[in-house]
């Protein structure tokens, strides 16, 4: 279970310190820095079921599950082998 | 030419010799009956599936008829990566070791990030295994092995140029029309294993349907032949980003001959036409090789891919096996391999019931055991693809930034995904499966692959794999109590003695002590293990796993 209960040590001088990591990146590349971010932190917590509560809390809503049975029916298309000419 | 004249040496020729082994269309009497010939086993396509099942239901005993509406092995190189697993398979069908005699055989894979290694993977880290984690192997090749065990086994009737162009399901069995140089046959079929690839012309004759995802991405294949020994070594590199192939990934793996597999990642826009002509392949080949290597183009593919399955693989008395059954992306070696191991869940199961051994619920539970092992090779397979592949900007962003964290940090190098490769499902659910009722560790829980180890047999060094029976085995460390030994169809091994354990690493890998036995089902996975059994829990898991009434 994600601990969601004031649990900085420092909280303004994370948010100041977050804020200013960002500084002079463009929005591109502070994107790029939080996706880091979160790899390096879900790395941290480690337990998947902490990680997925926090996705879950993150989202606002339930996460949909990498359902790869779900989708509908298609024409399948499969390696086309040719010979180079 | 009949395919029993043709010479044992076009067997063992190289590369165009093979590929160019004609095998002629021979006049079978059930084309002379006034009344459809009737069959026990007849399988459809005389690939790396069809010829594995072939094989093992004949080597049990079982006559097959095998129908190929083609008349050459494979064409192109095709599947190239053949695991330990399906050489094992191998090895009992008698080809396993020819195979890894004209196979490169590898273990190690490296994943760089422009021109910087990432990380190398061992893929056997471990000493005490017959055979390598992988050898590369053009699929020609595999085939060619195959045909020439069949065509040893009076049992095999393959009939080349037999294209089947109706299936009528029965309770029973299912007739099926034949389209031949002479016109048109019929036969019946007690039990149809589908055998015939990812467009599978069974599955659409019967109308079934194999559903999933496609891919929107296109790939190069170009197999080049080097006048010179590379200097790659024999491991699998897989590049994300190279600079001669920028913002794609490319793969690079040898096969036989001096032959180097290259994938290059095209993208969805590129023009498969267009790519395949080799002046444009030729570039491609020399910003990775060098301006000045010396190299042939051997053959060449632009290719998508999709990952699917069907919902069930056994319909009635029609069995679907391999592509035909489900389809994977290539990264992770899982099509034909997969598909071998479907052969050798099924090639027991329908000997036992023509034997009337066991009730066809026995053939029925190959189906949820190998949708079971579809689910996770599709799987492992789409996420290699969605990580090679991104398909949104998101799913690029998280995949750029673990391929930029995986320089300096080891956990994201565990995150970077180049394909995880084929290793044999553990069978968790299988109703075959007695669960434990004694505490083991690791890796051998009833429904893994049993794991092989080195033993000696009266002084002379073997296999554990090799050692087990044909059908069930009873797997003993130390003495067998008497009533084992009155199993019937059960071989029983006692390691320490009709073997010994040298280096104890199956002791180790099956987490043995003395007086512990293991029943090995004739596929070589674990159905159930006990510290000290008794002859009734015995008894009742050999029923529980050829699905008899306990």
């Amino acid at each position: 279970m994600l601990n969601t209960q004031p649990n900085l040590q420092a909280c303004d001088d994370f948010y100041e310190a977050l804020i200013a990591a960002h500084q002079g990146l463009s929005t591109p590349e502070s994107h790029a820095m939080n996706a880091r971010l979160v790899l390096l932190l879900a790395n941290h917590i480690g337990d998947q079921a902490t990680l997925q509560h926090a996705l879950q809390l993150a989202r606002g809503s339930a996460v949909p599950t990498a359902d790869r049975r779900s989708t509908p029916a298609i024409t399948p298309v499969v390696p086309t082998h040719a010979v180079a000419a | 030419m009949n395919p029993r004249d043709i010479p044992r040496e076009a067997f063992h020729a190289g590369g165009a010799e093979v590929q160019a082994i004609d095998f002629g269309y021979v006049r079978s009497p059930d084309q002379d009956r006034a009344t459809p010939a009737h069959h026990p086993i007849v399988v459809i396509g005389a690939g790396p599936v069809g010829l594995s099942l072939a094989i093992d239901l004949a080597q049990r005993g079982q006559r097959v008829v095998v129908l190929d509406n083609d008349h050459k092995l494979s064409i192109g190189s095709r599947a190239i990566c053949f695991a330990k697993r399906t050489l094992e398979i191998w090895d009992r069908l008698g080809v396993g070791q020819r195979m890894v005699d004209k196979g490169v055989s590898w273990n190690l894979g490296k994943v760089f990030l422009k021109d910087e290694q990432l990380y190398e993977f061992n893929l056997l880290p471990e000493e005490g295994h017959e055979r390598p984690a992988f050898i590369n192997l053009q699929q020609y090749y595999a085939e060619a092995y195959l045909v020439e065990r069949a065509l040893q086994l009076p049992g095999i009737d393959i009939r080349w140029h037999n294209k089947v162009t109706a299936v009528e399901s029965r309770a029973d069995g299912a007739l099926l029309s034949i389209d031949t140089p002479e016109g048109a046959y019929q036969m019946d079929a007690q039990w149809l294993v589908a055998c015939d690839g990812a467009r599978s012309p069974t599955r659409q004759m019967l109308g079934l349907e194999s559903k999933g995802r496609i891919f929107q991405d296109r790939f190069l294949i170009a197999d080049v032949k080097l006048a010179d020994e590379a200097n790659f070594p024999t491991e699998r590199w897989f590049w994300f980003d190279p600079p001669f192939h920028p913002n794609q990934s490319v793969l690079l793996h040898r096969q036989p001959d001096n032959v180097w597999r290259i994938d290059f990642q095209l993208g969805w826009d590129a023009d498969p036409e267009e790519e395949k002509k080799p002046e444009n392949i030729i570039p491609r080949v020399k910003a990775l090789l060098g301006a000045d290597a010396q190299f042939e183009l051997d053959w060449a593919s632009v290719y998508t891919f999709a990952c699917l399955r069907m919902d069930q693989f056994v319909h009635g008395r029609v069995v679907f096996a391999g592509d035909s059954a489900h389809g994977v992306s290539p990264f992770g070696a899982r099509g034909a391999n997969s598909g071998v191991q479907d052969a050798e869940n099924l090639a027991w199961k329908l000997d036992w019931v023509l034997q009337g051994r066991a009730s066809p619920a026995l053939v029925g539970t190959y189906g949820p055991e190998r949708e079971y092992a579809a689910d996770e090779n599709l799987c492992n397979s789409t996420r290699a693809t969605d990580f090679i592949t991104p398909k949104s900007e998101v799913s690029r962003l998280f995949r750029d930034a673990a391929l930029h964290l995986a320089r300096e940090h080891a956990f994201a190098r565990r995150i970077v995904n180049s394909g995880r490769l084929s290793v044999p499902a553990t069978l968790h659910q299988s109703p075959l499966n007695t669960p434990d009722t004694d505490h083991f560790a690791g890796t051998q829980v009833p429904g893994a692959v049993l794991l092989d180890a080195p033993l000696t047999k009266q002084g002379q060094p073997t296999w554990l794999l090799r050692e087990l029976g044909p059908d069930f085995t009873l797997l003993v460390f130390g003495p067998a109590p008497a009533w084992a030994h009155g199993l019937p169809g059960v071989k029983v091994l006692q390691i320490g003695i009709d073997v010994i354990d040298h280096q104890t690493l199956a002791a180790q890998r099956l987490d043995a002590l003395p007086r512990t036995v293991y029943l090995v089902r004739p596929d070589q996975h674990v159905c159930a293990r006990w510290r000290t059994p008794t002859e009734v829990a015995v008894c009742s898991a050999l029923a529980r796993a050829t699905a008899s009434a306990v």
